[in-house]
C-alpha cells in the first residue's frame, strides 16, 4: 500500500488531479451550507456580471446564483459519474468474465454484441434512449451505463484469457472450487488493476458524456447540472458570458483531474509500463 | 492484394455491415415497444394526450393489433424499402427530412475530418522531431486539454471570441440569409459558416492524431528497418516519408475508424450549437418537439455512416500498408 501512494506520488499531475478532485467532492458536499437555499431560486437581478451584487460568478437570466448552481451541479455530475461507471462496471466485468472464462460460442456471442455496441454511435444511442424513456436520473444513468460498458468487457476478457491457464487457476479447479467461486475469487482480484485505471476514466467520460444529454435538455428536470447552464447560457452568450463560461470551467477540471488520477493509477499499478513512457 | 482477395475483403465485410444494420432495425422496433406509454403515441410524437381517433388509426396503420413477431416482420421489411415512418410533426417522411440534411453533416464532418488527420499527423509528425522540446509538450498538454473538455463548450467559447468579441466569422447557420450568393460567391459565403463548426468539432482529434503520430513515429524510428534503410543509404528525408511516417500512420488510420461513432456522434453537438442545418439539428428539434421517428431515423442513418466511414478507413489501411503491396 505505501509503495503504491509513493508510486502515485511520483506522478505529480496526478497528485495535483487528486487535490482539485477533493476540491469538486467538498464543494459538492458543502453547497447547502455555503449557498443555503434552492439554486433554482432568484438571488437578484438577473444577468449580473461576476462581482456584482453579491453574485462571485454573475446570476443567470432568471437572476439564479450562477456560484451556487455550479455547487449543487458538482454533486449531480460526481453522483452520476461514479453511479454509471458501477452499473457499466458491473455489466461489463460479468460479461467479460463469462466471455473470458467460458469461450466457444458464449465468448463468441458476448463479443459480437460488444463489437455492436462498439460500432454504434454511442452518442445518439443515449441520446435516443434517454429521449424515449423520459429524462430523470435513473433513465440517464442507465443510458450512461449501457453505452460505455464495451470496453470493460473487452479488458476483463483478455485478463481473463491470460489468467485462466495460470496455474493457482488450475489448482484451483483441481481441488474442486466452484465456477463462480474461481472467476470471483482466483481470476477477479488478479484482473483488478487494468479495471480500476479503466473505471477512473469511465468516471471522467461519464461525467463529459452527461453533461452533453443535459446540455441538449435531457437532463433530468429536478436536477441542476452544468450541461443544462450551459445550454441555458447558449442563447444569451452576446449578453452574459459568464453563464457558460464558469460551468464549462467546472466541467473541464474536473474531468481533467480524473483523467490525471487515472494516469496516476495506471503509473502506481503497472510500474513496467509506466516506465517505458 | 490480389483481386479475388480484395473481392471475398469486400464481401465479407459488407455481409457484416447489413448484419449489424438489421441488428439497430431490430433494436429500434425494440424502443418504440419498451418505451413507457403505447406504442402508437411513440410513434405520433404525441405523450399520452393524443387524440384518441388518431392513435386509432395509427394503431391499425403499423399493425399494433397483430402478434410482436409479425410486427418485427413488418417493420423490417418497410425499414429495409426505406420507409424510416412520417414525422407527424412535420408531415413529412423521416426519409426525406434526413435526406435534405444530410448533405450540411457530411460536408461538417468530412471536412473537419481532413483538417483533424491533416494538421494532426503533421504536428504530430513535427513533435517526434523534436522530443523534448516546447513544442513537443505543448502537443501533448493540447491532447490532454481536449480530452477533458466537453465540445459543446469548446464550440460556444469559440463563439464567443470569434464572433462575439472579434467580430470575424459568423456563428449561426450555413449561408447568409438573403443574400441570394450563387457559384463562388455562395460557396465562399457558405466556408466562412463552416470555419467555426469544422474547428470546433475537428480541434479534438486533431489534438489526438497529432499524440498517436508522435508515439508511433517514435515507435518506428526504432524498428531494425529503419536502421537498414539508414545503413544503405537512403536519404534522410526519404525515409521520413516512405518509411517512418508510413507505418506510423497505421494506428493512425485504425483509430479513425474506431473513433468514427464518436466523431458523427460529436457532429450532433456541434450543429445544435451552431445551428448547422444537418442532421444532428435535425435530431435536436425531434428531440425538443418528441419527434421520436426522426430520432430513430437519425440513429439508424448515423450508425449506416459509422460503418461505410469504417470500411473507408480499413480500405484506406490497405493502400497504405507496405505489406499488402508486397503480397
Amino acid at each position: 500500500m505505501r509503495s503504491f501512494a509513493r508510486a502515485f506520488a511520483r506522478n505529480r499531475g496526478a497528485v495535483v488531479g487528486l487535490a482539485v478532485l477533493v476540491l469538486v467532492a467538498l464543494v459538492a458536499a458543502l453547497a447547502p451550507v455555503l449557498f443555503p437555499f434552492s439554486p433554482w431560486d432568484m438571488q437578484g437581478a438577473p444577468f449580473a456580471p461576476p462581482g456584482d451584487e453579491g453574485f462571485l460568478l454573475g446570476s443567470d437570466s432568471l437572476g439564479r446564483d450562477v456560484a451556487a448552481d455550479i455547487a449543487y451541479g458538482a454533486s449531480v455530475s460526481l453522483l452520476i459519474g461514479a453511479v454509471s461507471t458501477a452499473a457499466a462496471l458491473l455489466l461489463g466485468v460479468v460479461l467479460g468474465a463469462v466471455a473470458g472464462y467460458a469461450s466457444g460460442l458464449v465468448d463468441d456471442i458476448i463479443m459480437r454484441v460488444t463489437e455492436f455496441f462498439q460500432t454504434v454511435p454511442s452518442f445518439i444511442l443515449a441520446v435516443v434512449l434517454v429521449a424515449i424513456f423520459t429524462p430523470s436520473l435513473s433513465s440517464i444513468v442507465a443510458a450512461i451505463a449501457l453505452v460505455s460498458w464495451p470496453p470493460v468487457t473487452r479488458v476483463v476478457r483478455a485478463e481473463f484469457l491470460t489468467l485462466r491457464t495460470r496455474e493457482f487457476v488450475q489448482a484451483a479447479e483441481v481441488l474442486g472450487r466452484s465456477r463462480t467461486a474461481i472467476i470471483f475469487r482466483e481470476i477477479l482480484p488478479n484482473a483488478l488493476s487494468p479495471i480500476i485505471v479503466l473505471a477512473s476514466l469511465m468516471v471522467a467520460s461519464a461525467i463529459l458524456l452527461e453533461s452533453a444529454l443535459s446540455f441538449l435538455g435531457l437532463g433530468d428536470p429536478n436536477l441542476m447540472s452544468w450541461g443544462f447552464m450551459i445550454g441555458a447560457g447558449r442563447s444569451v452568450i452576446r449578453l452574459a458570458w459568464w453563464m457558460s463560461v464558469f460551468p464549462g470551467l467546472a466541467i473541464f477540471l474536473t474531468v481533467l483531474a480524473l483523467n490525471l488520477v487515472g494516469e496516476g493509477l495506471n503509473d502506481a499499478l503497472n510500474p513496467r509500463l509506466a516506465r517505458r513512457r | 492484394m490480389s483481386p479475388l482477395r480484395f473481392l471475398r475483403f469486400l464481401l465479407a465485410r459488407l455481409a457484416k455491415m447489413i448484419v449489424v444494420v438489421f441488428a439497430i432495425i431490430c433494436v429500434n422496433f425494440l424502443l418504440i415497444h419498451a418505451a413507457p406509454g403505447d406504442p402508437a403515441s411513440v410513434i405520433a410524437g404525441q405523450s399520452g394526450a393524443a387524440d384518441a381517433k388518431f392513435v386509432e388509426q395509427l394503431r391499425h396503420e403499423f399493425g399494433l393489433d397483430k402478434p410482436l413477431s409479425t410486427q418485427l416482420w413488418i417493420y423490417v421489411s418497410s425499414v429495409a424499402e426505406g420507409d424510416l415512418g412520417i414525422s407527424h410533426r412535420q408531415q413529412r417522411t423521416v426519409l426525406s427530412l434526413i435526406m435534405e440534411r444530410l448533405p450540411a453533416t457530411l460536408l461538417l464532418t468530412c471536412v473537419a475530418f481532413a483538417f483533424a488527420l491533416m494538421v494532426g499527423i503533421a504536428l504530430g509528425a513535427a513533435a517526434a522531431q523534436r522530443v523534448g522540446t516546447w513544442a513537443d509538450s505543448v502537443i501533448t498538454v493540447m491532447a490532454l486539454a481536449f480530452y477533458a473538455t466537453p465540445i459543446f463548450w469548446v464550440g460556444l467559447m469559440l463563439v464567443l471570441v470569434f464572433s462575439v468579441w472579434l467580430g470575424w466569422l459568423p456563428s449561426f447557420g450555413m449561408n447568409t440569409v438573403g443574400a441570394d450568393l450563387h457559384g463562388w460567391a455562395a460557396m465562399a459565403d457558405t466556408a466562412q459558416y463552416l470555419v467555426l463548426p469544422a474547428l470546433t468539432l475537428g480541434l479534438f482529434y486533431l489534438a489526438v492524431y497529432a499524440r498517436l503520430t508522435r508515439s508511433a513515429m517514435l515507435d518506428v524510428a526504432g524498428e531494425d528497418y529503419i536502421k537498414t534503410a539508414r545503413a544503405k543509404g537512403v536519404p534522410e528525408g526519404r525515409i521520413l516519408r516512405r518509411h517512418i511516417l508510413r507505418n506510423a500512420l497505421l494506428p493512425v488510420v485504425t483509430l479513425a475508424g474506431i473513433q468514427a461513432g464518436q466523431l458523427i456522434g460529436g457532429s450532433v453537438l456541434v450543429e445544435t450549437v451552431f445551428a448547422w442545418p444537418g442532421i444532428g439539428r435535425l435530431a435536436f428539434d425531434a428531440l425538443l418537439a418528441r419527434d421520436y421517428q426522426v430520432l430513430l431515423g437519425v440513429f439508424l442513418t448515423t450508425s449506416i455512416l459509422v460503418l461505410v466511414f469504417n470500411l473507408l478507413t480499413d480500405l484506406l489501411y490497405l493502400v497504405i500498408d507496405p505489406r499488402m503491396q508486397a503480397q
